[in-house]
C-alpha cells in the first residue's frame, strides 16, 4: 500500500489500462481515479482549467457510481472535444437505495499538439472494479478499455 | 488456486492444440473450457486468461465449451478471443460477451496493382489515404449525418453506404450477413450514443484500428485464391475499424442495465463485467435489438471507409475503380453475438453466439456463406500486427464441431501498452519499419509504440493453429507495405 501522497498508479495489463486511485475520503479517491484516467488519454499537466463542468451522476451502487463518473467525463471528452486537467468530486451520498455524486471538472478544449494525445479510452469496465475502505482512507481500482 | 502451477499442469491435453479446463477448476463452472493453442503458444499464456474463460463457464445455459482462441489473451470480463454460445431460451446474453466495441471488425479490398506498380507511390498514397479517412482520437466525419439518417445506418448498415453513393452493390454480396443484421431496433439507443454517432459515421478511431496497404506475399491453397480473386505480388487494402462512441456507449448504457437484470433474475456472477440477462428477457432482448444498431453501424463505417480509399487509390493511379479490380473480398466482424442455428448433442438449435475477438469461420456449404464463396467456405481475414503478416484463410470443415464455427481474429497482444511505450519509442519503430519498406503515417506517435510488432504474439504461430485444427485453413498471406493509423 502506498502512502496517502500517491494519488494514483498504474497496474499492468495485457490489453487495457487498469489503475489504482488513493484518497483521504472516497471524493478524493474518485477524483483522483478521473486523473488517473484522462493521463491515460493526455498529458493533463497541459491542460488549462478554462472551462467548469459541473457533474451529478447517480447510480444504484457505489462500484458503479465510479464508473457513470468516469464514462461522464469520457462522454464530455468525446461529444464536446474537451481535454480536463483538474477533478473534485464534492459530495457522495447514499439515500434510499441509490447513491448519487456530484462534482466538476475543469479543463478546455482539446489541442492535439499541446495535450500531447496517448491512448484512446473507448470505455470504462466493471471489470475487476473495486471501491474499498483503508487505513489511510479510500482506494479505488478501475480498468479501462484501451 | 496455488500459484507456481505450471498452466499445463492445469489443463488436460485432448489433443494437439485442443487444451481443456476441467469442469472442477473452479466451482460454479457448467461446461468445461476448451482453449486451443500449440504447446509453444501455452507458454505464453496467462493464469488470469484461464480464470476468465472458466468464469464465462459459468454463465446460465452455456453450451458445450467455454471457449478461447489462439490469440487468447487477457481481456476485461470475457477473455479476448472468447467464444461462447448460449441457448436461446435457458441461456443469457452478455453485452460483455461481445465488448465495447460492437463490430469491430476487417475487410479486405483487392486489386489488379502489383507491387512493383504501388512501391514508388508509397509516401503519396498513404498520405492521400491519410487526409482522405478522418483517424485518431476524437475523429470526426466529413459527413455529419441527420437523426433519420443515422437511423437508416442502425437499420440497414452498409445498404445505407451503398444507396447513397458509398460503393457497390457488390460490396453488399461479398460481407458477412450483407453488411447488415436484420432486427435492430433504434429504440433503446440513447442520447448519449445518438450522440457519438452522429459526427463518427466514416472514421477510422484510433488504438488497434488501422488502413493498411499490403501485397500477397504467398498463396497455399491456389484454387481457393482464385475464387477470392488472390494472387501473389499483388496489391491489397485492409480495413480494420469498428462502431465507433457509439457501439462504446451502447455497451455501457446496457451492461449498467444488465447489472440490475443479474440480480433481478438472480444470476450470479464471477466478475460484475459478466453482467447478463436470461436471453429471451426484455433487458436481454432490448440490448440485442441496440446491439444489432450498432453492427450496422460498423458496416456503415467500413463501407464509407473502403469509398473513400477507392477514391484515393483511383485518383493516385489516375484509373478508375473497375479498371483497378477495387474489389471487396470480404469483411468479418470479430466482436459480436449472433443467433445461429449450431448442432449440440446432435440435435440442431438456436444458439446466441457470442464472439469476443473471434471471427466466424463457416465452412464450406454453409447457407450462410455468399453464393460465390460456398464452394470454398467463408473468407476468414486475420490482421498480423503492425509490420507482420496477415492472412486470408477459408472456414475449415471442422469448425462447426470444434468453435461454433469460429477462428482467431488476430495475433493477440502480449504486451501491455503502458509497457510498449517503456519498450519502444513511437519514432524508433517507424525508421525500422520504414527501413523494411513500410511507410507509417499516424495521427498519434504513442500509437505507434503501443502497437508495435514486438507486443503481439507471431501471428503465423497462431494462423498454424487455426489451419491444423481444421477450423479455417490457410489462403494466402500479406505482408504490409504501408501503414495508416488512428
Amino acid at each position: 500500500m502506498p502512502s496517502t501522497e500517491v494519488k494514483y498508479e498504474y497496474l499492468e495489463h495485457t490489453a487495457d489500462a487498469k489503475f489504482r486511485a488513493y484518497g483521504k475520503t472516497k471524493e478524493d479517491a474518485f477524483a483522483n481515479a478521473a486523473e488517473a484516467m484522462f493521463n491515460v488519454m493526455i498529458n493533463t499537466s497541459k491542460v488549462d482549467c478554462k472551462h467548469r463542468e459541473d457533474i451529478i451522476v447517480n447510480a444504484p451502487e457505489i462500484d458503479e457510481l465510479l464508473v457513470e463518473w468516469l464514462s461522464e467525463l469520457l462522454f464530455l471528452f468525446e461529444v464536446d472535444f474537451l481535454a480536463f486537467g483538474e477533478f473534485k468530486v464534492e459530495n457522495i451520498t447514499e439515500k434510499d437505495g441509490e447513491f448519487e455524486l456530484s462534482g466538476h471538472a475543469c479543463g478546455e478544449e482539446i489541442d492535439l499538439e499541446r495535450h500531447e494525445i496517448d491512448t484512446e479510452v473507448k470505455a470504462v469496465t466493471y471489470n475487476d472494479l473495486r471501491v474499498e475502505e483503508t487505513e489511510n482512507g479510500s482506494m479505488v481500482q478501475v480498468t479501462v478499455d484501451t | 488456486m496455488e500459484s507456481g502451477n505450471k498452466i499445463t499442469d492445469l489443463l488436460t491435453k485432448i489433443d494437439d492444440n485442443i487444451w481443456e479446463i476441467p469442469e472442477d477448476y473452479s466451482p460454479g463452472m457448467n461446461v468445461p473450457g476448451r482453449i486451443y493453442l500449440s504447446d509453444k503458444l501455452i507458454r505464453d499464456l496467462e493464469l488470469e486468461t484461464l480464470d476468465q474463460v472458466a468464469n464465462v463457464a459459468k454463465l446460465p445455459g452455456i453450451q458445450k465449451f467455454s471457449m478461447a482462441m489462439p490469440d487468447a489473451h487477457l481481456g476485461y470480463g470475457f477473455p479476448i478471443g472468447g467464444v461462447a454460445a448460449f441457448d436461446e431460451e435457458e441461456g443469457v446474453i452478455s453485452p460483455g460477451g461481445v465488448g465495447f466495441d460492437i463490430n469491430c471488425g476487417v475487410r479486405l479490398l483487392r486489386s489488379n496493382l502489383t507491387v512493383e506498380e504501388v512501391r514508388p507511390k508509397m509516401k503519396e498514397l498513404t498520405e492521400r489515404m491519410f487526409e482522405a479517412v478522418p483517424s485518431g482520437v476524437g475523429s470526426k466525419s466529413r459527413l455529419r449525418v441527420t437523426d433519420s439518417e443515422l437511423d437508416d445506418i442502425y437499420l440497414h448498415g452498409s445498404k445505407w453506404a451503398v444507396e447513397n453513393g458509398y460503393g457497390e452493390k457488390t460490396d453488399l454480396e461479398h460481407c458477412e450477413g450483407g453488411g447488415c443484421i436484420e432486427g435492430g431496433d433504434v429504440g433503446h439507443i440513447s442520447i448519449k450514443a445518438r450522440k457519438r454517432g452522429r459526427p463518427q459515421a466514416g472514421t477510422l478511431g484510433s488504438g488497434n484500428h488501422f488502413l493498411e496497404v499490403q501485397y500477397v506475399d504467398k498463396i497455399y491453397d491456389q484454387e481457393a485464391a482464385d475464387t477470392f480473386g488472390l494472387e501473389e505480388g499483388q496489391v491489397s487494402f485492409m480495413i480494420h475499424c469498428g462502431s465507433r462512441g457509439t457501439g462504446h456507449q451502447i455497451c455501457t448504457d446496457n451492461i449498467k442495465t444488465m447489472s440490475q437484470a443479474s440480480k433481478k433474475y438472480g444470476i450470479q456472477l464471477p466478475d460484475k463485467q459478466l453482467a447478463c440477462a436470461p436471453a429471451q428477457s426484455e433487458e436481454a432482448q432490448n440490448y440485442f435489438g441496440s446491439m444489432i444498431c450498432a453492427a450496422n453501424y460498423a458496416w456503415n463505417n467500413r463501407q464509407m471507409i473502403t469509398h473513400w480509399t477507392r477514391d484515393v487509390i483511383a485518383d493516385t493511379f489516375r484509373s478508375d475503380i473497375d479498371e483497378l479490380g477495387l474489389e471487396l473480398v470480404y469483411d468479418v466482424a470479430h466482436n459480436v453475438a449472433k443467433l445461429e442455428e449450431h448442432e449440440v448433442d446432435g440435435k440442431k438449435k438456436n444458439v446466441y453466439v457470442h464472439r469476443k475477438g473471434a471471427t466466424r469461420a463457416f465452412p464450406r456449404g454453409h447457407k450462410e456463406v455468399p453464393l460465390k464463396y460456398r464452394d470454398v467456405g467463408q473468407p476468414v481475414l486475420i490482421p498480423g500486427s503492425m509490420g507482420t503478416a496477415s492472412y486470408v484463410l477459408h472456414g475449415g470443415d471442422r469448425s462447426m464441431d470444434i468453435s461454433f464455427g469460429s477462428a482467431c481474429h488476430g495475433a493477440g497482444r502480449v504486451m501491455s501498452r503502458s509497457h510498449a511505450k517503456k519498450e519502444f519509442q513511437g519514432e524508433d519503430i517507424k525508421m525500422q519499419l520504414e527501413k523494411r519498406g513500410i511507410t507509417v503515417r499516424s495521427a498519434h506517435p504513442a500509437v505507434i509504440a503501443e502497437e508495435a510488432p514486438g507486443v503481439y504474439k507471431s501471428s503465423s504461430e497462431v494462423v498454424n493453429v487455426v489451419h491444423e485444427l481444421d477450423i479455417a485453413r490457410k489462403v494466402a498471406k500479406m505482408m504490409p507495405m504501408g501503414v495508416i493509423k488512428g
